[in-house]
């Protein structure tokens, strides 16, 4: 496998992250890794390369940044499109309503996550909940529709849309380990419940899923966290 | 290839239509505009194609649906032959799309709280709106287009900067750039307003500020809304 001067900035804990790593693992391209701080300081290298947002993921190549993530996989998938499978699809109107769907998650799912991960209250977290039940409702959907009977959003390969939303594996992984309860629940969304386990059985998938233990300890430190700050401020009122 | 029926849900003084009929147009592709009356209630086509954000743009090719702009003008640009709008590069391509991603993400709030906001929260927002055409406007680096001497996607997604800015400037009495900034997007913004295809679907001036002086109650609803959150 050559050299494909590919460097990859990002946090071992980020779902995004996570998406990047998984486009190249399924492209079977081999790039250089480098761990940002999680609660550091910013490095010198992610300042310079991603000046506007300062975020991870970064791909660099040949000394040129992407940023965002689906940026990132999309510009793998033109550039390197000899090597490995194609993630986009072939058809337009199949790479439009891939392209539809994975800007819904990034809208939807994300904010979701955080709702239930910061949410200050009962409430709060019970709204997270029903509103992430609808949200995989609608995946659900999204997955009948794409797959067309497939194993995949992509067929009978991973595509694009399964490495947009198997970014947040790990997160799920988390989530249900933390709430008791199934994100992707079997019993109303079948097919993301099998979508996720067939994707996380996947040899390319398991080289760079990160270690769900540690999210859980990650995710209760955050909450101790929060919850001390919250503590501290109700004190001094 | 046999053609199929294009048509396009959009909105009078919508700048994601515009950018979807601009997309047509460049392509050269015949189309029927179907519009909403959004400030009175959606209709049950837009509804039935779009139920998950109701929102417009939404096109219909033959028996497809596609929605969300940026979608749409990359489904266009691929799904129909004439003047590409993407550029051909990828890394080009990645940059634009990352600018397109950081006005549609980054600068539609600040923009919109901007003119609906007060006092110190103004200033900031003010601030914020300026940082954000700075980066923008560098991203011309002197040229005629973002894309180069003819219009391409970056400029198509910036549309509402050379067009309903000024618009929205003289509704709320709220100047959010002086006449002596950023004039290489002052520029760019007469190319872009006078380009002959663009013209033709780019909503008329004054009935764009009788639009938005007419709805300044609503749009200040929404950016307190938006402030809450």
């Amino acid at each position: 496998m050559g050299d494909h001067e590919l460097k990859l900035l990002g946090m071992w804990a980020s779902p995004f992250v996570l998406r990047a790593r998984l486009a190249l693992s399924f492209k079977g391209l081999s790039y250089e890794y480098i761990e940002e701080e999680i609660f550091g300081n910013k490095s010198a290298l992610l300042d310079k390369s991603n000046p506007v947002h300062k975020k991870v993921p970064v791909l660099i190549h040949k000394d040129k940044s992407i940023c965002e993530s689906q940026i990132i996989v999309e510009y793998i998938d033109e550039v390197f499109s000899g090597t490995g499978p194609s993630l986009l699809p072939v058809d337009p109107y199949d790479r439009a309503v891939a392209r539809f769907w994975a800007a819904y998650i990034d809208d939807k799912l994300f904010s979701l996550f955080m709702m239930m991960i910061k949410g200050k209250t009962t409430e709060d977290k019970a709204k997270g909940r029903r509103h992430s039940f609808a949200v995989a409702e609608t995946l659900e959907g999204a997955l009948k529709g794409c797959s067309k009977g497939k194993s995949f959003f992509g067929g009978d390969n991973v595509g694009f849309l399964d490495i947009v939303l198997g970014g947040f594996v790990a997160w799920v992984h988390t989530r249900d380990i933390l709430s008791r309860s199934k994100q992707f629940d079997a019993g109303k969304t079948p097919l993301l419940a099998a979508w996720l386990e067939r994707f996380c059985a996947l040899d390319a998938t398991k080289a760079v899923m990160p270690d769900v233990e540690k999210l859980v300890e990650l995710s209760k430190m955050r909450q101790a966290r929060d919850d001390a700050a919250a503590a501290a401020v109700s004190q001094s009122n | 290839m046999s053609p199929s029926t294009v048509k396009l849900i959009g909105a009078f003084g919508s700048p994601f239509a515009h950018r979807a009929e601009v997309a047509l147009r460049l392509k050269g592709v015949p189309y029927e505009l179907l519009l909403e009356e959004l400030m009175i209630s959606k209709s049950d086509l837009l509804l039935k194609h779009n139920p998950i954000h109701k929102k417009v743009p939404v096109l219909l090719h033959g028996a497809r649906t596609i929605c969300e702009s940026l979608v749409i003008i990359e489904y266009i640009d691929e799904a129909f032959d004439g003047p590409a709008i993407m550029p051909t590069d990828p890394y080009e391509r990645a940059m634009a799309r990352f600018w397109a991603h950081f006005m549609d993400n980054k600068c539609a709030k600040p923009f919109m709280l901007s003119v609906w906001s007060e006092g110190e929260v103004q200033k900031g927002f003010l601030k914020e709106v300026k940082e954000n055409l700075a980066l923008l406007q560098a991203q011309l680096e002197g040229k005629r287009f973002f894309a180069g001497e003819s219009i391409g996607y970056l400029d198509i997604v910036l549309c509402s900067l050379a067009h309903w800015l000024t618009v929205i400037e003289e509704a709320t009495g709220v100047k959010l750039v002086a006449d002596d900034e950023f004039p290489d997007l002052r520029r760019w913004a007469k190319e872009y307003t006078s380009n002959e295809i663009v013209k033709q679907c780019l909503p008329d001036r004054d009935q764009l500020l009788a639009f938005y002086t007419a709805h300044l109650e609503r749009y200040k609803m929404i950016a307190k809304a938006m402030l809450q959150q």
